[in-house]
């Protein structure tokens, strides 16, 4: 039925009769068209055409030139197009075992903070879904509230607090409670507190707003044929949340796993992540085609799976 | 006002001497400065089937909650089954709700809709099984098991609900607004298949509804509320037969009401003088004489005629007929009385009015008559 009422709401949204010239009755008629276009055109141009020219970048190869790599298609002198396409690349970071080594605690990192970003940021978002009216708003704009600042300067704040000298570490040795700094920045435990914190909104928001529409008499319900609170959330909460679970994780992961400026500056050189390596390919190494390599590589193995899971996740839940 | 709330409690139960199944005691929730329900007592019996009737924000669902567990009184008591219920949670009172909105969890299927319940309690699985299966059987959903709520029919889910809600066997089940979502046809229909469920399980209901028509025809017993304080509670024919106040005449059904006087209070009689003459009522109520008072006509129990009653006296008076409205069944006849006020009659179309013309039409003048024990005496 709501099906239904959406669809009608749709064609009364058509400018029907605003436009009675001939070329308002070609715009009527090709409205759709005109809208679909618009992002498709977004798409291509901007997402696209840089994934080829990513990809083309990627089965070339490393020159001393500028741009540094070599080009795909050659005229020799007597006329004939030579195509120069090498996988050298692909099988140079598929043997060397740091790229390897480095992808997967790309993925352990962001699979632990995204872990962690769940833990806290679930009992966060049902929080703010149980305040108060007054208090709801603030409490969802403290959420938002980190945005406002530059990301770089919330980062550089966190290494204020952790650094040997730093905040928690003096005040620590002021109460007595340890004698010498504790190392904390240039750790895998600092990436982890920054990616956590960084984060935490994309868990949050998609959880709210998943439990801010869960029908309240579902849990009165539970409780009213004798499920304790807990099992209830197992139960009943849980189960229903799981898009927001699953939209938030995803927030989390897909961003956490290409990280670059977080174990840039918080794990320094001791924590290798996959966007660590890609910018020193990139930018220090100038070898352009491994960095776009481990670029499309990273794209594969980290978002078809995704595809795919949301593919069957989608036909699961679309039968409902 | 009705100082006590349940003054019309003893009637009913004259004879039981069984302890009530629900006893509620100066039972009062505030909602910030609203008062939700004020200092309510109540009784409820095994086996009734007892409706709070009432409009919106009455108090009646807040009532409900709280015998649920959902909500906790600033004051009062609940005893179920002779078992404080004030702290008791929820999930651990003996009794079960339906939902208004039904409350079914769209992830699972009907059946483990319905299982959930048992499952809370440690029961095996075959027995779970068939007490499913019973309930289904009873329900008459047996080929909907494996649905969801989203494939089901409004009056499908309303009977899951139900089922739902019997299946623990619950020493009471607490009913908010059962068929409000069902359409018009749909739950007329299943008000006497409610009903008829009530008397094959044979457990206590309580059912909350705004809908009067609702209340008397599910109802061994209801009660009327307004502003959190019950009006009178009675079986269906004592309140509507037998109104107490102003309020309930007019809440149930429809009634002319008269200000009046207390002239004489005989031992078998009372006689009102009103704005419109006198009323005799003779069904043996009793009134303090020359205290203000109402009386209350329905107008069902008005008789009209064209010509004069045979005998003057008392119940009678004269009007002009202003307007009619032809029901099909029925007819209303709004009938301009001398001193202004309108007086609604309604007639049965025993016959089929020729030419399209009523025997009665408009601007008549017409005799209003009734029997003195059809009188309802309001004191408040």
């Amino acid at each position: 039925m709501n099906e239904q009422t959406k669809s009608v709401n749709r064609t009364s949204a058509e400018p029907r009769s605003l436009l009675p010239s001939r070329v308002g009755r070609q715009i009527q008629k090709h409205w759709r068209l005109i809208v679909i276009t618009i992002p498709f055109v977004w798409l291509l141009l901007f997402f696209l055409l840089p994934f080829f020219i990513v990809a083309k970048i990627s089965v070339a190869e490393l020159k001393i030139a500028s741009p540094p790599f070599s080009n795909m298609f050659e005229w020799t002198d007597s006329g004939i197009v030579t195509v120069r396409i090498v996988f050298d690349n692909f099988i140079y970071i598929m043997t060397d075992n740091l790229y390897f080594d480095t992808y997967l605690n790309s993925v352990k990192i962001a699979a632990v903070s995204t872990f962690f970003c769940l833990l806290f940021g679930y009992p966060i978002a049902y929080g703010i879904v149980r305040s108060g009216p007054l208090a709801k708003p603030i409490f969802l704009f403290l959420v938002i509230l980190p945005f406002w600042t530059s990301f770089l300067l919330r980062v550089y704040a966190w290494m204020g607090l952790l650094s040997d000298q730093g905040t928690i570490n003096s005040i620590l040795i002021a109460l007595g409670i340890i004698d010498e700094p504790i190392q904390m920045l240039y750790t895998e435990f600092a990436v982890y507190i920054g990616i956590v914190y960084t984060y935490m909104p994309f868990m949050i928001l998609p959880l709210y707003a998943n439990l801010e529409k869960l029908d309240g008499s579902l849990n009165e319900a539970a409780a009213d044929l004798g499920s304790r609170p807990t099992n209830t959330f197992f139960k009943v909460t849980l189960p229903l949340t799981m898009p927001g679970v699953i939209a938030g994780s995803l927030l989390v992961f897909i961003p956490a796993t290409g990280e670059y400026v977080i174990p840039d500056l918080l794990g320094g050189g001791n924590v290798q992540m996959i966007g660590r390596v890609l910018y020193n390919e990139f930018s220090r190494n100038t070898d352009w085609p491994v960095a776009s390599a481990v670029a499309l590589t990273m794209l594969f193995l980290l978002v078809l799976p995704i595809i795919v899971f949301q593919y069957y996740q989608g036909k699961s839940t679309g039968g409902k | 006002m009705i100082e006590k709330s349940n003054v019309d409690d003893t009637t009913w139960h004259t004879d039981d001497k069984t302890k009530p199944l629900v006893q509620i005691k100066g039972l009062t929730k505030k909602f910030g400065d609203v008062i939700a329900v004020d200092n309510v007592d109540l009784d409820i019996y095994q086996g009734e089937l007892f409706c709070l009737l009432g409009g919106s924000g009455c108090g009646k669902s807040t009532l409900l909650r709280m015998l649920a567990g959902f909500e906790y009184p600033e004051a009062g008591t609940i005893e179920i089954d002779g078992m404080d219920m004030s702290n008791v949670p929820a999930y651990e009172r003996p009794t079960n709700m339906m939902f208004q909105s039904y409350a079914l969890f769209p992830h699972m299927t009907v059946e483990k809709n319905i299982a959930f319940g048992l499952q809370q309690d440690v029961m095996p699985k075959d027995e779970i099984a068939d007490r499913v299966h019973d309930i289904l059987k009873l329900v008459e959903l047996e080929g909907y098991k494996k649905r969801r709520p989203q494939q089901l029919s409004g009056g499908q889910r309303q009977r899951v609900a139900l089922a739902r809600s019997l299946v623990k066997e619950p020493k009471l089940l607490l009913l908010d607004e059962p068929l409000a979502a069902l359409d018009k046809k749909l739950r007329k229909q299943t008000q006497f298949e409610l009903a008829n469920i009530q008397e094959q399980v044979g457990v206590t209901f309580i059912v909350v509804t705004h809908d009067q028509e609702e209340a008397m025809t599910l109802s061994s017993r209801m009660a009327v509320m307004d502003a959190g304080r019950f009006k009178q509670i009675g079986t269906p024919t004592e309140i509507y037969e037998f109104p107490e106040s102003r309020f309930v005449a007019d809440f149930i059904g429809s009634a002319n009401i008269f200000e009046g006087r207390v002239s004489e209070d005989g031992s078998d009689h009372v006689r009102v003088s009103t704005n419109v003459g006198e009323v005799y009522i003779n069904h043996g109520q009793s009134v303090a004489e020359n205290k203000q008072i109402w009386v209350g006509l329905r107008p069902e129990k008005i008789h009209l005629s064209i010509t004069p009653p045979k005998n003057t006296g008392p119940n009678q008076i004269m009007g002009q007929v202003e307007d009619i409205g032809y029901l099909g069944e029925t007819s209303i006849y709004k009938v301009r009385l001398q001193n202004g006020q309108i007086v609604d009659v309604t007639a049965t179309n025993q016959r089929r009015p020729m030419n399209r013309t009523h025997s009665i039409t408009w601007e008549d003048t017409v005799f209003l008559s009734w029997e003195p024990e059809s009188v309802m005496l309001l004191t408040s």
